[in-house]
């Protein structure tokens, strides 16, 4: 309870703050972000299954959002959530025979996907403009509309990692076959869990598409998907609170390294090595932010 | 007469040319502990793991109160078996509270489920001083608890155990074999496997003795205590 009023007033300061455009761009990008990470942070981290291919599921999201809203005049609210919901259409289809797939295969069979998914999208000119990309988006996604979905993204994720879900989902990645002697079924809560990260992926890309008024596919290239896993990994497999400041803390470094931009790829970079070298578990380790307080050791 | 709960019917399991099990029948009343003991490759482990879905059998059938059992693990453990694995594989990265919620994942009566927190922190009160600590924490014997208490959190007809004794000191196996007497007491039915065959003997009711995959002897646990053969090979003495 504690915990969903301080996201709440964090959710309002993000949204009320006095803030110039360019920094209001920031932040509705983190926001966007966060939402991309924490679904892959619920398959990646909270799970074991690495993906190396959840781009994919943005750019379902963020095209499906587009066509709804710019050629078929449906409204927002409708389009986004359509967005989600094709991700998860696709991601069940797919899960459905590569989720048997254990240990690194995953990622292999995810990676392919991904670029799959971006070819079509590349190629199907007459559906999606191919790679000339897809432009006249309404903006729709406002610093206050982005925060909001944000915040209750959160809320509802970090509520459901400590329900019987979540506890399914970590019993399946800490030892498959004990928690099949539980009475999992553990492929299906892998689905499960593959189904709502590729939710989430999906409003956050649909999102995307109505801050930047313009999609293509190349924003939603391997580049992007390793980007979000390499997120995940930074803030700490197993810790939502890890994913949310690592992934908050990347985009602001991004973005405010923008003047120098040739450099921008080299900060990253050590960045990542900075976090290998220093703190292998990520920056919160497995551990979320207030357990940290109470010093409460793994 | 009373009710068989679990009766296993010739079963056999190959691990590719291997025989690992070659017809091994076994029946498991209401209320009663039964083990099967035996050394090591006799086919105990990988009878329980048969039973639970986890090896595939070449031959052979399980009946649940007289209805055939489910091939899926998931299935098994909803119909009323619950295993602690061999060497406990409790979730270490989590506590020990959300290691036996975990164990109830099957059940949805929530007042049930918590008075049988209660019911396990009555068996093991370690556990409840225990509850916030992450389970990977534990010592060896506490971890066996923990890993008691979770199987039982699923309510199971019959508590299904391999090796509890793996691993631990004389005097906490002596325990841990006490409280599986009360659990027995208070209903659940028991099956057990061992290599240490004194305790086992001296707590089940009934056991079974394999030898390389094929059953040598059965019988009341008491006459096998005093079987000179069982003597000689299981119990480390001369008849």
């Amino acid at each position: 309870m504690k915990r969903n009023i301080i996201l709440i007033l964090i959710g309002l300061a993000l949204a009320l703050w006095p803030l110039g455009g360019y920094q209001e761009g920031i932040i509705i990008l983190m926001c966007i972000n966060c939402v991309a990470a924490m679904g892959v942070s619920i398959l990646t981290g909270f799970t074991g299954i690495f993906t190396l291919g959840h781009a994919a599921y943005m750019a379902l999201g963020a095209y499906t959002a587009a066509i709804l809203t710019v050629r078929y005049g449906i409204s927002v609210f409708p389009s986004i959530l359509a967005g989600g919901f094709m991700a998860i259409l696709v991601a069940w289809l797919i899960g459905l025979p590569t989720l048997k797939l254990t240990g690194d295969y995953y990622a292999i069979a995810s990676l392919g996907l991904c670029e799959a998914i971006r070819l079509i999208l590349e190629n199907w000119q007459s559906f999606t403009r191919g790679s000339r990309g897809f432009p006249g988006i309404e903006p729709y996604t406002t610093r206050g509309f982005a925060v909001t979905i944000f915040i209750f993204l959160a809320i509802i994720t970090f509520n459901f990692l400590e329900s019987r879900l979540g506890r399914e989902l970590k019993a399946s990645r800490d030892d498959g076959v004990a928690a099949s002697l539980m009475g999992f079924d553990t492929h299906k809560s892998k689905m499960k869990a593959l189904v709502i990260s590729a939710f989430y992926c999906g409003i956050s890309g649909a999102l995307l598409g109505g801050y930047m008024g313009f999609i293509q596919p190349s924003m939603f290239d391997m580049m992007k998907s390793t980007e979000l896993t390499a997120v995940v990994v930074f803030g700490g497999l197993g810790s939502l609170s890890g994913t949310i400041l690592g992934s908050a803390a990347i985009t602001l470094i991004m973005e405010y390294f923008r003047d120098i931009s040739q450099y921008r790829m080299l900060i990253y970079g050590l960045l990542l090595v900075i976090i290998m070298v220093f703190r292998p578990e990520g920056l919160l380790g497995s551990r979320e932010i207030w357990d940290l307080k109470m010093g409460v050791k793994k | 007469m009373e009710k068989i709960l679990l009766e296993a019917q010739d079963i056999t399991v190959n691990y590719g040319a291997i025989k690992a099990l070659s017809g091994f029948s076994l029946k498991l009343m209401e209320h009663e502990i039964v083990s099967v003991i035996g050394a090591n490759g006799a086919g105990k482990s990988t009878f329980m793991n048969a039973l639970m879905g986890m090896v595939r059998i070449t031959g052979g059938k399980f009946f649940l109160e007289g209805s055939p059992l489910s091939s899926k693990n998931y299935k098994i453990v909803r119909s009323g078996l619950s295993l602690v694995p061999e060497g406990r594989r409790i979730f270490t990265p989590l506590t020990v509270e959300e290691n036996l919620r975990i164990g109830a994942f099957s059940r949805k009566n929530r007042n049930e489920i918590r008075d049988d927190y209660d019911w396990i922190f009555s068996l093991f009160p370690i556990l409840k001083e225990r509850l916030k600590q992450y389970a990977g924490t534990l010592s060896g014997g506490e971890q066996q608890m923990l890993a008691i208490g979770r199987a039982l959190m699923a309510k199971p007809k019959i508590l299904l155990l391999d090796e509890p004794s793996l691993g631990l000191a004389p005097i906490i196996i002596q325990n841990i074999f006490k409280e599986l007497k009360r659990i027995n007491e208070q209903g659940v039915s028991i099956l057990l496997v061992e290599q240490n065959a004194k305790q086992a003997l001296l707590l089940s009711h009934r056991a079974y003795v394999l030898q390389t995959g094929r059953l040598l002897k059965e019988g009341f646990s008491r006459d096998l205590l005093e079987d000179s053969d069982i003597k000689a090979a299981y119990l480390g003495q001369s008849s």
